[in-house]
Formats: C-alpha cells, sequence, structure tokens
C-alpha cells in the first residue's frame, strides 16, 4: 500500500491499465508532454510514448469524436476533457453519438471511451472553472456516469471505467485532488495522508461501477451524497450530533437503488446533498427513487441541499458552495419534521 | 514516402534544455509585402496570408507600402498606451502573488495588438475580445481601476463579482464580455456584424483568437457565416506561438499560416507582425475599410509572442526554453516602438524614464482607489443576497425563496 492524493491515484490507474492493455490511450489537451494541468498523466507520455498520450487540439468536440472513432477501431481511450465546464463543446457528440452507438447499431459498433474531467466548485474558479454537470449526464441514457470523492475509489473506479465495455463520464471533484475538504475553507488544507481511503495499493485492483458505499453507518438518518459534500457531510452531521448513515453513491448513472433504499427503509429519514445546482439536478432522480421505494417508511419529508440555482459567482463561492451550515440546517429539518 | 500510414505528432522546436529556435518562423522583410487596394479580387491577395506585413525595420525606421506615416505625437501617444498596459499587467500579476485576487493573465509581448487595433477602430465598432485583450479595453475609455475592481470582485466590479478576474466587459466601450470558454465570441462578432449590415449601420466589428483556440468548433462556425453572408466583421488570430503547453503546431499551424483559414472560404488572409504597432494599424485599417464598404470579413493572423506564463497558475519553464522569448525574432513591441521614436529623434531614454514613473504613479493610484471599494480581506463586501440578481431578468419565485434561505443561514 502506498500514500496517495487523488491525482497519483487516477495516474496509478491509468499507467496500470496502459502495461496491462497496449490499446489503452489517452488523449486531451496538455496531457501529453506536460502531464496536464492537474498533472494527472504526468510522466504517461514519457512511459507509453507518444502514440499513447496524445495531446490534442483544443477543441472538446473533436477530442471526444475522435475518441469515439479511435474506439470503433478497437482502441479503449481515455479522453480528458480539461475542465467539466469545456465539456459542452463536445456534448453532442457525447449525447448523439457516444452514448446511442451500441443501441442504434444493435450491438453491431461500440466505443468503449473513458472521459474523465475535473469538476466542482471550491478553488475560487468562478463560473468556468467549478461546475458541476453530472445531472445533464445522468439523464441520457447509454452513458454511465462516476464521480469518486476519495483516492481508493478514484483508483478502483477508473480502472473498472476504462475497463468498463460501455462509454463513462468520470468525474474528479478538483477541490478533493490533495485531500479530504470538509466545508470550512478557513482551515488549514488537509492531505489525503490522514484518510484511511489515501491509502491506495500500487499495483490492478477495481472498485465495481454501479456500487454505493456506506461512509459511515447510522441509524437517525441517511444522507445521499458524492464527491466532495461526502467529506462536508460527515463534518455536518457531527455539528448536528445525530447518528447519521453517510452513504457516497459513487455510480451516479446506473444506480445502486438498493443500498440507498435499504438505508432509509431502516433509518425513515433522507438528506440528499449535492454541489450541482438543485432545479432538475441529480438530487431530484435520487428523491423520486426514495420516495417509490421508502414512502411507507418515510417519517419525514426528503430533504435536498444543493447549489443555488444561478451560475457559480467567483465573489459568493462560499455563500453558494453547499457547506457544513446548509447540510446541517437540511439534517435538522429532517430530524425535526414528523 | 513510407509503405504505410503513420501518425504526425507535431513537435515544438525547442523544449526546456533546448536553444530557443524560431527558423520555423517565415519571415518578410519590412517593407517587402504589397498593399492592394481594397476592392481588389479576393483571389489575387492569397499571397497576403503567408507573407509578413511589417513596417519597422531592423534599423527602427518605418519603411514600405504599409507605412500609416503618423505623426510623432501620435506614436507618443501609443508608446503610452502600450506601456500602461504592461504597469498594469505588472501590478496585477503581484497583486496576485501577494494573494490579493485570485487570479491574473498577462498580455506580456502582445500590446502593441491591442493598442494599434483600437487606434484603428471607431468606437461605434464592437469588439469580441478573449482574455487577453486588456490593452483594448483600457484603449476604449474603461478606467484602470475599474478593471482592478472587476479583478477585486468588489462593490465597484462590473461584473457584481461573478466572474474570475479579468473577464471584464464594458457596455459604453463596446466591449463584450469575456468568456471562460474559449472561442465562443467569434460567432457572436460575426452576428453582431451582420446585424449591422441588416439596420443598414456602417459599423463592424472585431473579434480575437488565440492560435490554439483556432482549434474550437465556434471559430470554423463563424469564418463560415462570415463568408456566406460576407459579414462587415474582422478576424483576428493572436499567434503567440503557445497555448497552454501545446505550440502552435496543435492547432494546425505547421503548414499553412493561420491566415490562410479563411481562403478556402473565400476570406482574404494577412498575416501581420504583431510587434509591429504601425503594421497592426495598417492592416486593421484596410480590413475596416472593406467591411464599411461592403467588401466583408478579413482573417488576420498577429505573428507574435507570449512573454509571460499562460496565466498566474502555469509554470512555462515547464514546457518551454526559459529564454525563448529573447530570442523571438519579432522582438518586444515595446521596445520596437520606443526605439522607432528616439531613432527619428521623437523621443529620449529621459522621456521614457519619466513617462514610466508617472505611468506606475497612475497604476498605483488607481489601485489605492480599487481598494477602497473593498478586497478579499477587507470591506466594503458586495452583498450576498445579489447573487441571485441578473439569473432572469425577473427573479423568479424559487430564486426568490433561495434567496431568503441563502440569507438566514448567513446571520
Ligand atoms: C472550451 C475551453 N477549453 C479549454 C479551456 C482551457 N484553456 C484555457 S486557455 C487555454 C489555452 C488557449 O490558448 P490560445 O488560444 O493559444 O490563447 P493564448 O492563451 O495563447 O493567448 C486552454 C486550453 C477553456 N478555457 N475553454
Amino acid at each position: 500500500m502506498a500514500q496517495m492524493n487523488m491525482i497519483q491515484a487516477i495516474r496509478s490507474a491509468l499507467d496500470v491499465v496502459m502495461d496491462k492493455d497496449p490499446n489503452i490511450v489517452i488523449l486531451g489537451e496538455d496531457v501529453g508532454y506536460f502531464g496536464g494541468v492537474f498533472r494527472c498523466t504526468d510522466g504517461l507520455q514519457r512511459k507509453f510514448g507518444e502514440h499513447r498520450v496524445i495531446d490534442a487540439p483544443i477543441a472538446e468536440g473533436g477530442i471526444i469524436g475522435t475518441a469515439i472513432g479511435m474506439g470503433v477501431n478497437g482502441l479503449r481511450p481515455v479522453a480528458e476533457i480539461q475542465f467539466a465546464d469545456y465539456i459542452y463543446p463536445g456534448f453532442d457528440q457525447v449525447v448523439s453519438e457516444l452514448a446511442r452507438l451500441r443501441y442504434r447499431t444493435a450491438g453491431d459498433l461500440t466505443s468503449p471511451v473513458t472521459i474523465r474531467t475535473p469538476c466542482g466548485g471550491g478553488i475560487r474558479g468562478g463560473q468556468t472553472h467549478s461546475q458541476s454537470p453530472e445531472g445533464i449526464f445522468t439523464h441520457i441514457s447509454g452513458i454511465k456516469t462516476v464521480m469518486p470523492s476519495n483516492p481508493y475509489d478514484a483508483k478502483g473506479l477508473l480502472i473498472s471505467s476504462i475497463e468498463s465495455d460501455d462509454p463513462i463520464i468520470f468525474f474528479e471533484p478538483k477541490r478533493i485532488y490533495n485531500g479530504p475538504f470538509d466545508g470550512d475553507p478557513d482551515k488549514a488544507a488537509v492531505s489525503w495522508a490522514s484518510h484511511p481511503k489515501g491509502e491506495v495499493p500500487g499495483g490492478y485492483y477495481t472498485v465495481p461501477l454501479g456500487k454505493a458505499d456506506i461512509v459511515e453507518p447510522g441509524d437517525d438518518l441517511t444522507i445521499i451524497t458524492y464527491g466532495t459534500l461526502v467529506h462536508v457531510a460527515q463534518a455536518a452531521a457531527k455539528l448536528t450530533g445525530f447518528d447519521a448513515e453517510i452513504i457516497d453513491v459513487r455510480t451516479l448513472a446506473p444506480l445502486d437503488v438498493s443500498t440507498l433504499t435499504d438505508s432509509v427503509n431502516k433509518t425513515g429519514r433522507c438528506l440528499i446533498a449535492h454541489e450541482a445546482t438543485r432545479f432538475s439536478g441529480y438530487g431530484a432522480e435520487l428523491a423520486a427513487t426514495i420516495q417509490e421505494h421508502c414512502f411507507w417508511n418515510l417519517e419525514a419529508p426528503i430533504e435536498r441541499v444543493a447549489g443555488w440555482d444561478t451560475p457559480y459567482p467567483h465573489a459568493f463561492e462560499w455563500q453558494y458552495f453547499p457547506g457544513q451550515k446548509r447540510i446541517a440546517a437540511g439534517i435538522r429539518k429532517v430530524m425535526e419534521a414528523g | 514516402m513510407s509503405t504505410r500510414s503513420r501518425l504526425h505528432i507535431p513537435h515544438p522546436s525547442a523544449r526546456p534544455g533546448d536553444t530557443p529556435d524560431f527558423s520555423y518562423l517565415e519571415l518578410s522583410p519590412a517593407g517587402a509585402v504589397d498593399k492592394p487596394p481594397i476592392d481588389v479580387r479576393v483571389r489575387d491577395i492569397d499571397h497576403l496570408s503567408h507573407g509578413l506585413v511589417r513596417v519597422l525595420d531592423d534599423e527602427h525606421k518605418a519603411v514600405g507600402p504599409w507605412n500609416p506615416n503618423f505623426e510623432a505625437r501620435e506614436l507618443q501617444v501609443a508608446l503610452r498606451w502600450i506601456m500602461l498596459t504592461r504597469i498594469f499587467d505588472e501590478r496585477m500579476q503581484q497583486i496576485q502573488r501577494q494573494g490579493r485576487i485570485s487570479f491574473y493573465i498577462q498580455s506580456l509581448g502582445e500590446e502593441a495588438i491591442s493598442i494599434a487595433q483600437g487606434m484603428a477602430l471607431r468606437p461605434g465598432d464592437m469588439c469580441f475580445p478573449h482574455y487577453r485583450n486588456q490593452g483594448l479595453y483600457l484603449y476604449r475609455g474603461c478606467k484602470l481601476v475599474d478593471l482592478m475592481c472587476q479583478c477585486l470582485s468588489n462593490t465597484r466590479d462590473m461584473c457584481k463579482g461573478r466572474q474570475m478576474p479579468i473577464m471584464y466587459h464594458s457596455k459604453d466601450a463596446n466591449m463584450f464580455s469575456i468568456s471562460g470558454n474559449l472561442g465562443t465570441q467569434y460567432p457572436h462578432a460575426v452576428g453582431w456584424a451582420m446585424a449591422s449590415a441588416i439596420k443598414g449601420e456602417d459599423h463592424i466589428a472585431a473579434s480575437w483568437v488565440g492560435d490554439g483556440s483556432t482549434a474550437e468548433a465556434d471559430f470554423h462556425h463563424a469564418v463560415t457565416f462570415a463568408a456566406v453572408y460576407q459579414a462587415p466583421v474582422i478576424l483576428n488570430i493572436i499567434n503567440n506561438q503557445w497555448a497552454i503547453s501545446t505550440f502552435q503546431g496543435f492547432a494546425g499551424g505547421e503548414r499553412r499560416p493561420f491566415a490562410a483559414r479563411g481562403l478556402g472560404l473565400g476570406i482574404p488572409g494577412i498575416r501581420v507582425d504583431g510587434n509591429d504597432l504601425l503594421a497592426v494599424y495598417a492592416v486593421t485599417v484596410w480590413a475596416a475599410d472593406r467591411a464599411r464598404r461592403g467588401g466583408g470579413p478579413t482573417i488576420i493572423e498577429h505573428v507574435t509572442y507570449r512573454g509571460a506564463a499562460h496565466s498566474t497558475s502555469d509554470d512555462p519553464t515547464k514546457y518551454r526554453p526559459k529564454d525563448e522569448w529573447d530570442a523571438f525574432p519579432l522582438g518586444d513591441p515595446l521596445l520596437r516602438l520606443k526605439n522607432h521614436l528616439i531613432s527619428e529623434g521623437h523621443w529620449s531614454e529621459k522621456q521614457h524614464a519619466a513617462l514610466e514613473k508617472e505611468l506606475r504613479a497612475d497604476v498605483l493610484n488607481a489601485w489605492k482607489e480599487a481598494q477602497k471599494s473593498g478586497t478579499m480581506t477587507e470591506g466594503p463586501y458586495l452583498d450576498p443576497a445579489t447573487m441571485f440578481d441578473d439569473v432572469y431578468a425577473e427573479t423568479p419565485e424559487h430564486l426568490e425563496i433561495q434567496r431568503k434561505q441563502m440569507l438566514a443561514l448567513e446571520d
């Protein structure tokens, strides 16, 4: 086992699978010689050569479109989109092509592309370096949407994603690249070294897609969340003193329904938290699912805490970010109801 | 030729540790490129996309058919704007390093483009800039203090704290809003120009992108629409040799200059020495006259060099030689203009030093003034409740509810 932050874990995943499978190629802006603006592919071009770690023109539609073509021709491309905010020029290729190729050809033609992209706020990135667009992608049939919350899962899930025959959108919450973040921007940064999930095997292993993780067992209420907010929710629950069961969804689509509903059927109370905007957000899908499966066991209305329905404002990053206070208020509301 | 296909991976001429090598840049001597009349047939000027329009020669003289024959006074003013832009950048970079703004992007080495084009365009023309056009904002009337307040996200910020530093806009100065997403402004400029023609006005539009951003689909949409409708627009490509870590070859600049991007669609392209204020001014006036008189769009490629890091988040020594700018054959636009004025007897080191001192004081005073409207650590602060304004023309109920929820948690 080694200590890794999330960047190192992602790099290690790429390294391990590329060693194993010569058909895996990486392409993206600044990923080659430079190793990526967040350093996730650092050293990989030196090791695997310029035909397997490919610097791309600044054209997200081109990156995703050509990755699809490479995939059809037998390669297993891992495309990096520098920021999730810049995935939109490639959106048509994701929605109309990547997600639908298998279906429209009755399985004859497929392309196992994985798209990696850093998402989320908390780095003073303003509205074009902070977005969480996962809900837009979970809405599309034919692609799987993944978001890890720690180095161990990041590596294991990324390996599973790359080896999956389905196309995957793999979101990396950039705020927790270097350490877990409990939502308090005034606290000194913590590194992954002090976190159990910062222990990462150096070799091959997988974390299965489609399986949520119970991060903390508890009896009072269930908090369903993912990405950076897993850590914020843990801190918020502590703040309130309630015994929360905290679930990290990890694979947003397809969803591990039973882990979520078993928990809510047990606790009878449910809070859903995500950083993305609230209206028509992924939380709405979670709430509907819980309502369908747990209605008769619910003791309080399901509560959602999410980003406000505005773009991410540079100056008001911490008023926008659903931090400890907001999640704690949500927990209290769920606990006091009914 | 080989017997099988192969993949070409573009390689820059030098990486860290190598000797800088600009032998790939095709240069024309100053004065060598002809200046056609603006009603020339487009197909007769393909060569302008491959040559390099230059006015200032190695002896600092202004020569050739593109010489705009400026009065000394006009050039002194131009120099002043270039110097102001550079000093402003220097100060803002320093302020970011002190942690007092979150981010900054300098335009070091590219200042002449913004200033020359500011001089060549009219106030009624609309500019759709990219993030290295701060000189254009200044030239077109935005105050230093207002740009600084935007970077501070303070109570005087034109964006009300909603944008990262440097993403200015100014309706009064006819300067569009800078987007974080590359190249999106290009089709906007074409649409604005089309509207101007639809309305029968003679205002034109101009837009700017970096060499790297020409790869984006929006660039190609813009060029196609501009060509089809012969929109009165100037489409500028700032070829500063580097995107972030990838050189201009990764945007397809290896075999044909960027100025030739529109030739297949019948858009003339002019390649110009972007570090030569006189040359940039002259080609811009040429393109603007054409556009205003129904001649349609022009693509201008400005050959220049990104003298500083990509942004404050970047360390260029990781991907290019440290001393590359020193070896750049087109030099430093500020020094070239200064040396021209000196060689003509219209400027002196003493005047230069005095002006520099004056401008530094102006920038410092603007910074003092800007801080009065708040910094990241000291008030006055913007009211967070304003975060919910301007999402829509009228704030819908769900946002009013969220505004109340947010305020309830604030106190
Ligand atoms: C759509 C989009 N993709 C990627 C980025 C990230 N990015 C910001 S600047 C940049 C390089 C742009 O290079 P160039 O167009 O040459 O302009 P320069 O910075 O050299 O002036 C990249 C890749 C972005 N801002 N928007």
